[in-house]
């Protein structure tokens, strides 16, 4: 167990992480193929909203994926802040930059999805605002960790930002809905369709969610190795 | 004893923050007039209609009154950072955290008090009703208290930061959008519950934010 917490230095994280990326970036490809075979070949036309639909398989991932992520990263910051674990800090710089994008995706995708369904590009309805607001969120986070030239000091600003964040996040989702019923009266709300939704359905979105898992473990891992390598001058060998 | 040191620097410091904010008396007045501006320009951009204008008033006041307290984060710990001040604080032995909650008490007190002194003459121009500018009033003074917490800890975390100013300003902004939506929508208990909420945690952040700073 105690031979663990070497990789808690960046230096011997390193080589661990880089032979870490293809185990996550072929499963990553593999499951991507799958599911979108499945996503757009296999499942079902929906009776109600046709084959639009199916950027759905995209969309709802991720969001997951950008909710989830910076759940993750304010963790790992904090834990990089509290133990002061550059590794960690290293992580959270990492994982934001993926989680801003996923959550870019699934705003942009929602847009696709929301025109020809609900004939807007946009909607001011809770969960889409407090998702642009997290994306706002992210930008705060890279903004402040680029703007300050000591990393160390980067690492812990980025930690103490993050955990504010996290705190705020319900409140933003609270308020925003909030806002939206006494400013809008009734909304469009998706149809809980998950009970009747079809096997090849369901199957298409649970791989498509676990090529998401994939595909960001490798990236985050690929990113951490250029931030190690770029702060702890670490040679590049494999 | 011990408790009764820590008043006497809280008393100490408020009297050093309020005899600097009085003779920085013009920030004081140029965000007024920042506040006035905007609010006042506000109706040029979209239409002279009166009904519309009574409908966005309080939406227009607040965000002009989020950003012009987005003006005074610049300046709340810099200068006492790059003139050593906050140094020396910092080493005495009262709690932190209170040095943090006296700074921010005096800035709410010094461009807070005035803000709200003036959104009447806003609400005039915008034809509220005396009920409306009321609460309008009352919900400002609620809410403005979590504007400059929030502020507080963006502000700590950008000194000395290339482009501080723009930076805060992203990530103090989405973090202001609850007491945005309360205050602007005057549901002065939430407002109420996001000031206890922020009470309680923003100058332990703010603090902490500090230490990374002072303690490099």
């Amino acid at each position: 167990m105690s031979n663990w917490y070497r990789y808690a230095s960046p230096v011997n994280l390193y080589p661990l992480a880089s032979r870490m990326i293809p185990w996550f970036a072929i499963p990553a490809a593999i499951l991507l193929a799958v599911g979108l075979y499945v996503g757009l070949f296999v499942a079902p036309t929906d009776f109600q909203q046709g084959d639009v639909y199916r950027v759905l398989f995209i969309h709802v991932p991720a969001a997951w994926m950008g909710m989830m992520l910076y759940v993750l990263m304010a963790l790992y910051a904090a834990i990089g802040w509290a133990w002061n674990a550059r590794a960690s800090s290293m992580m959270a710089s990492s994982l934001s930059v993926t989680g801003a994008l996923f959550t870019f995706l699934s705003l942009i995708t929602g847009g696709l999805w929301g025109k020809p369904t609900w004939g807007t590009w946009w909607v001011w309805d809770a969960r889409t605002t407090s998702t642009l607001i997290l994306l706002f969120l992210y930008v705060g986070f890279i903004s402040l960790q680029s703007a300050i030239d000591d990393r160390r000091r980067a690492d812990r600003a980025g930690a103490v930002l993050a955990l504010v964040g996290m705190i705020n996040v319900p409140i933003i989702y609270f308020s925003v809905q909030w806002w939206n019923t006494l400013h809008q009266g009734a909304t469009i709300r998706i149809a809980s369709a998950t009970t009747t939704m079809a096997a090849p359905m369901l199957a298409a979105w649970m791989i498509m969610l676990a090529a998401c898992w994939f595909y960001s473990v490798a990236v985050v891992l690929g990113r951490l190795c250029c931030i190690i390598s770029d702060r702890e001058h670490v040679e590049v060998v494999r | 004893m011990k408790a009764a040191s820590h008043l006497v620097m809280f008393r100490w410091l408020l009297r050093r923050e309020l005899i600097l904010a009085w003779r920085r008396k013009s920030d004081v007045m140029s965000m007024l007039a920042f506040f006035v501006i905007i609010a006042s320009l506000f109706p040029l951009g979209v239409d002279p209609d009166s009904r519309l204008l009574r409908n966005i008033a309080p939406g227009v006041v607040w965000f002009s009154a989020l950003l012009a307290s987005m003006l005074g984060l610049g300046s709340l710990f810099s200068s006492d950072y790059t003139d050593g001040t906050l140094e020396q604080m910092w080493i005495s032995p009262q709690p932190r955290i209170l040095i943090v909650a006296g700074k921010i008490l005096v800035q709410c007190l010094s461009t807070g008090i005035p803000l709200v002194l003036i959104s009447p003459l806003l609400a005039l121009q915008f034809g509220l009703s005396l009920s409306e500018m009321r609460l309008l009033a009352v919900s400002l003074l609620t809410g403005i208290p979590v504007l400059h917490l929030i502020g507080s800890i963006g502000s700590a975390l950008t000194i000395g930061v290339r482009g501080g100013g723009l930076v805060v300003a992203l990530i103090v902004l989405p973090l202001c959008v609850p007491v945005l939506v309360f205050g602007a929508g005057r549901n002065v208990p939430l407002v109420g519950a996001v000031l206890a909420l922020t009470l309680v945690f923003a100058p332990w952040a703010a603090a902490s934010a500090l230490g990374i700073v002072v303690e490099d």
